[in-house]
């Protein structure tokens, strides 16, 4: 299997296709790619890998994750339709898209020295608002910065097994599970950071057990995982440190806070307590702690967000404005960011995709390499990606 | 004194009811009436054979004074209505009727109606014989009278034409194609509608043999000269598409062309305008239709009328719907948005739509619940005890 993808890969790309699509689209590739490889370039990929040496030119092209970078980076950040497209097709391809770049454009000309500026990506159901994340969160990483990446907030105040009243603070509750998943996330993806941050505060956990500050943060990440019950407190230390000491110059690095469903931190719950009432997010100890971290009172980082309505509750589905899905509360805690609308694909993306698709031989239907077909694809999906993406997946 | 005998003795013989012979000398004059022979009668049979009779026979002079009362209640109705009695058609009556007589039955014949008699009164034929009992046509015993009189007719038609063609071909001037008849987009009367003409019921092995003798006519060359005759048994076949109304092409301020249709389906109620301005931007009720229509399945009914004809990107839609379920909506979208194409397309590929199904609407209504049932079909449980 892979040797036949090999061989697609290094067999030129059909010309036919390149002569209609380079006189519609113009100039594809920039001369400076560095290109010793034989392969014919197609028109809907581009060499440049990193995020940081993107620009408009890339929009609509599709660049490869290194399969490195996806292991360390997104343990747990990619939604699971793409991780599953990952698998198939053996590489990981993000279309280069202008939200995307607008963030990434703003955070190398940000000022780190000023309080942590805040992004919302907001759009209709399945227009790539979490791809537009990831790619984000994979540019901060490239640059070395340190990743807290939540990848949905909403499983953080639903479906709970397990809710212990919290060691901290009688009236919040901790979360054990969830946290202590998130924290062998994290600790997969800020590996090389865990040794190097030195914590500032002592942190006591038991009668016996307490960490002294001066440790390396990798050690009070290990004592959450292997301490379950104070795991979420963890957490919340873990999150203070880090809000604390980034931009310092002593600590050397910037923090990225990426949250995922940013409107479940404001909304209502599924939990409940013993007595059947509802547990409000402010009570769970995990979202205090977030909601803490996204307020913009530190420095030396950026946070970036997206609304999610597919796993909010009690919002109705035709929602996805800020306003409307972050309600009151939520609204007045982000004040101010900056929205940026990710839209359903453009003429020109879509026929990217469709190409992408197309190499990859991932449609078989007969009539899906002729006009028509293509025209059928639009009109179904309206160049919604996601339903796109489920409407070829049976093709 | 006999003639009193008689009279004495005749009632006696009918009243008892019983096998009874008169022995008397009133014998001889009751032998020159007919002889009847009673046979033993109860009551059952003292009732009339009603299914033995037939149906009702109505007499001409019945069906005269019928037309007269209804031309006579047609003036009536005129009047009633305030409209002039001598232009008063049959719509009209129609309309008024149903005006003055509003009825919510559901079955349209149980309305109350007033037509021309010939069209209520089954055509019948008058009685075939006359004073003397004799029947008129010679062909009356064969009992099928109009047909077989209608066979010997063709058959000396055939005759005059292979006399005809003798003659020619004594002159000279025979030709294999000679006076054909053109009969166009027709076809033959079916059966029922022969019995219709010559009212009488027929057989199909006679209708069959009846269609092999006017084909073998039509055989024949120089058979133009009886074409009047063989038209009158061929009925015009219309072409469907014809009853179609194809909604008017009008322009906004744009100078863009547009059209709007309605469709309906179950309960549901739709309407469309469909933009001619080459993007294809679909909205339903102000919503996008990946919001509207979650589901593929009536995205793709939504999308068959356009890719049926090849329009798929070029038009714009605008549409609304309300009423029904989600199917419903959208087979009643599609029904519109077929319509509204109608003015778009030549009519050859309105005919291809038409066919294709697109054009019809669909008459499969919810079938109402009926007692002792459970439902529209099924019954309760059945119980052996």
């Amino acid at each position: 299997m892979a040797l036949h993808r090999l061989t697609l890969r290094l067999r030129p790309t059909v010309t036919h296709v390149r002569s209609v699509h380079t006189s519609r689209y113009g100039r594809q590739q920039e001369a400076a790619a560095v290109d010793p490889e034989p392969e014919p370039i197609s028109v809907f990929r581009t060499q440049e890998n990193d995020p940081a040496c993107q620009s408009e030119k890339q929009i609509g092209q599709f660049y490869t994750l290194p399969s490195e970078h996806i292991r360390l980076l997104f343990p747990h950040g990619l939604p699971k339709r793409y991780q599953q497209q990952v698998k198939t097709f053996n590489e990981a391809c993000v279309m280069v898209r202008q939200p995307a770049l607008e963030v990434i454009s703003y955070m190398k000309k940000a000022d780190y020295s000023q309080p942590a500026l805040r992004y919302l990506f907001y759009g209709v159901t399945g227009s790539g608002k979490t791809m537009s994340l990831c790619h984000a969160v994979h540019f901060c990483y490239t640059q070395g910065w340190v990743v807290l990446h939540i990848p949905d907030a909403h499983l953080w105040v639903k479906n709970c097994k397990e809710l212990l009243p919290s060691s901290y603070n009688s009236s919040r509750f901790d979360q054990p599970l969830q946290a202590t998943a998130w924290l062998r996330n994290f600790k997969i993806t800020n590996e090389r950071f865990l040794s190097k941050i030195k914590i500032k505060h002592r942190y006591v956990w038991t009668k016996r057990e307490s960490t002294e500050g001066g440790r390396p943060l990798g050690e009070l990440v290990d004592q959450g995982i292997s301490r379950v019950k104070s795991s979420s407190d963890v957490v919340a230390a873990v999150m203070k440190e880090l809000r604390q000491q980034s931009g310092h110059p002593e600590g050397n690095f910037r923090l990225a806070v990426a949250v995922d469903g940013v409107n479940a931190l404001w909304g209502k719950s599924t939990i409940k307590k013993e007595d059947k009432s509802a547990v409000d997010p402010e009570e769970l100890t995990l979202v205090y702690n977030l909601r803490k971290l996204l307020k913009n009172d530190w420095i030396g980082g950026a946070i970036i967000t997206t609304l999610s309505q597919t796993g909010s509750l009690y919002t109705s589905k035709s929602a996805y404005l800020p306003q409307e899905l972050l309600g009151e509360r939520g609204f007045d805690s982000m004040d101010p960011f900056i929205p940026l609308s990710v839209p359903n694909y453009s003429e020109k993306e879509f026929e990217s995709c469709y190409l992408y698709y197309t190499d990859r031989n991932w449609l078989q239907h007969s009539q899906s390499g002729t006009e028509e077909g293509k025209k059928e694809l639009i009109f179904l999906s309206n160049r919604n990606p996601t339903m796109f993406d489920r409407l070829c997946s049976f093709l | 004194m006999a003639a009193a005998r008689v009279c004495s003795t005749v009632p006696v013989l009918l009243k008892c009811g019983n096998y009874s012979f008169s022995v008397n000398v009133a014998t001889a004059k009751l032998s020159k009436q007919v002889l009847c022979r009673h046979i033993s009668r109860s009551s059952t049979l003292c009732r009339k054979n009603l299914a033995a009779a037939g149906p009702e026979k109505f007499t001409a002079e019945f069906i005269q004074k019928q037309i007269e009362d209804f031309n006579i209640g047609k003036r009536h109705l005129a009047n009633i209505m305030g409209e002039d009695p001598e232009n008063f058609t049959q719509e009209d009556i129609d309309r008024s009727i149903s005006y003055l007589f509003p009825s919510g039955l559901f079955e349209k014949k149980a309305r109350p109606l007033m037509k021309h008699p010939d069209e209520i009164f089954p055509k019948q034929r008058a009685v075939q014989w006359g004073e003397d009992r004799r029947p008129f046509h010679f062909l009356f015993y064969t009992g099928k009278q109009s047909f077989y009189s209608l066979m010997h007719e063709v058959y000396g038609k055939m005759l005059n034409i292979e006399k005809h063609q003798d003659h020619l071909r004594s002159k000279g001037l025979f030709s294999k194609d000679g006076q054909k008849i053109s009969l166009g987009m027709s076809r033959w009367l079916t059966k029922e509608e022969l019995e219709a003409l010559l009212v009488e019921d027929i057989s199909t092995h006679d209708y069959d043999r009846f269609i092999q003798v006017m084909e073998r006519l039509l055989s024949m060359p120089y058979c133009g000269a009886e074409e009047e005759f063989v038209l009158r048994f061929r009925q015009l076949l219309q072409a469907q598409s014809r009853n179609q109304v194809v909604p008017p092409l009008q322009k906004d301020e744009d100078g863009v062309a547009f059209s709007y249709a309605d469709g309906f389906r179950k309960t549901s109620t739709s309407s469309v305008v469909l933009r001619d301005c080459g993007s294809g931007r679909i909205s339903i009720n102000g919503q996008d239709s990946l919001l509207y229509f979650p589901v593929l399945q009536d995205r793709e009914q939504l999308m068959f009328p356009l890719q049926f004809t090849g329009t798929l990107g070029r038009f714009d839609l605008r549409c609304t719907v309300s009423g029904g379920g989600r199917s419903s909506q959208a087979g009643a979208l599609r029904l519109a948005v077929s319509r509204a194409l109608l003015s778009f397309l030549t009519p050859s590929e309105g005919e291809m739509m038409r066919q294709a199904g697109l054009l019809t609407p669909d008459p499969r209504v919810r079938e109402r619940k009926k007692p002792g049932q459970e439902g529209a079909r099924r019954k309760f449980t059945w119980k052996k005890r």
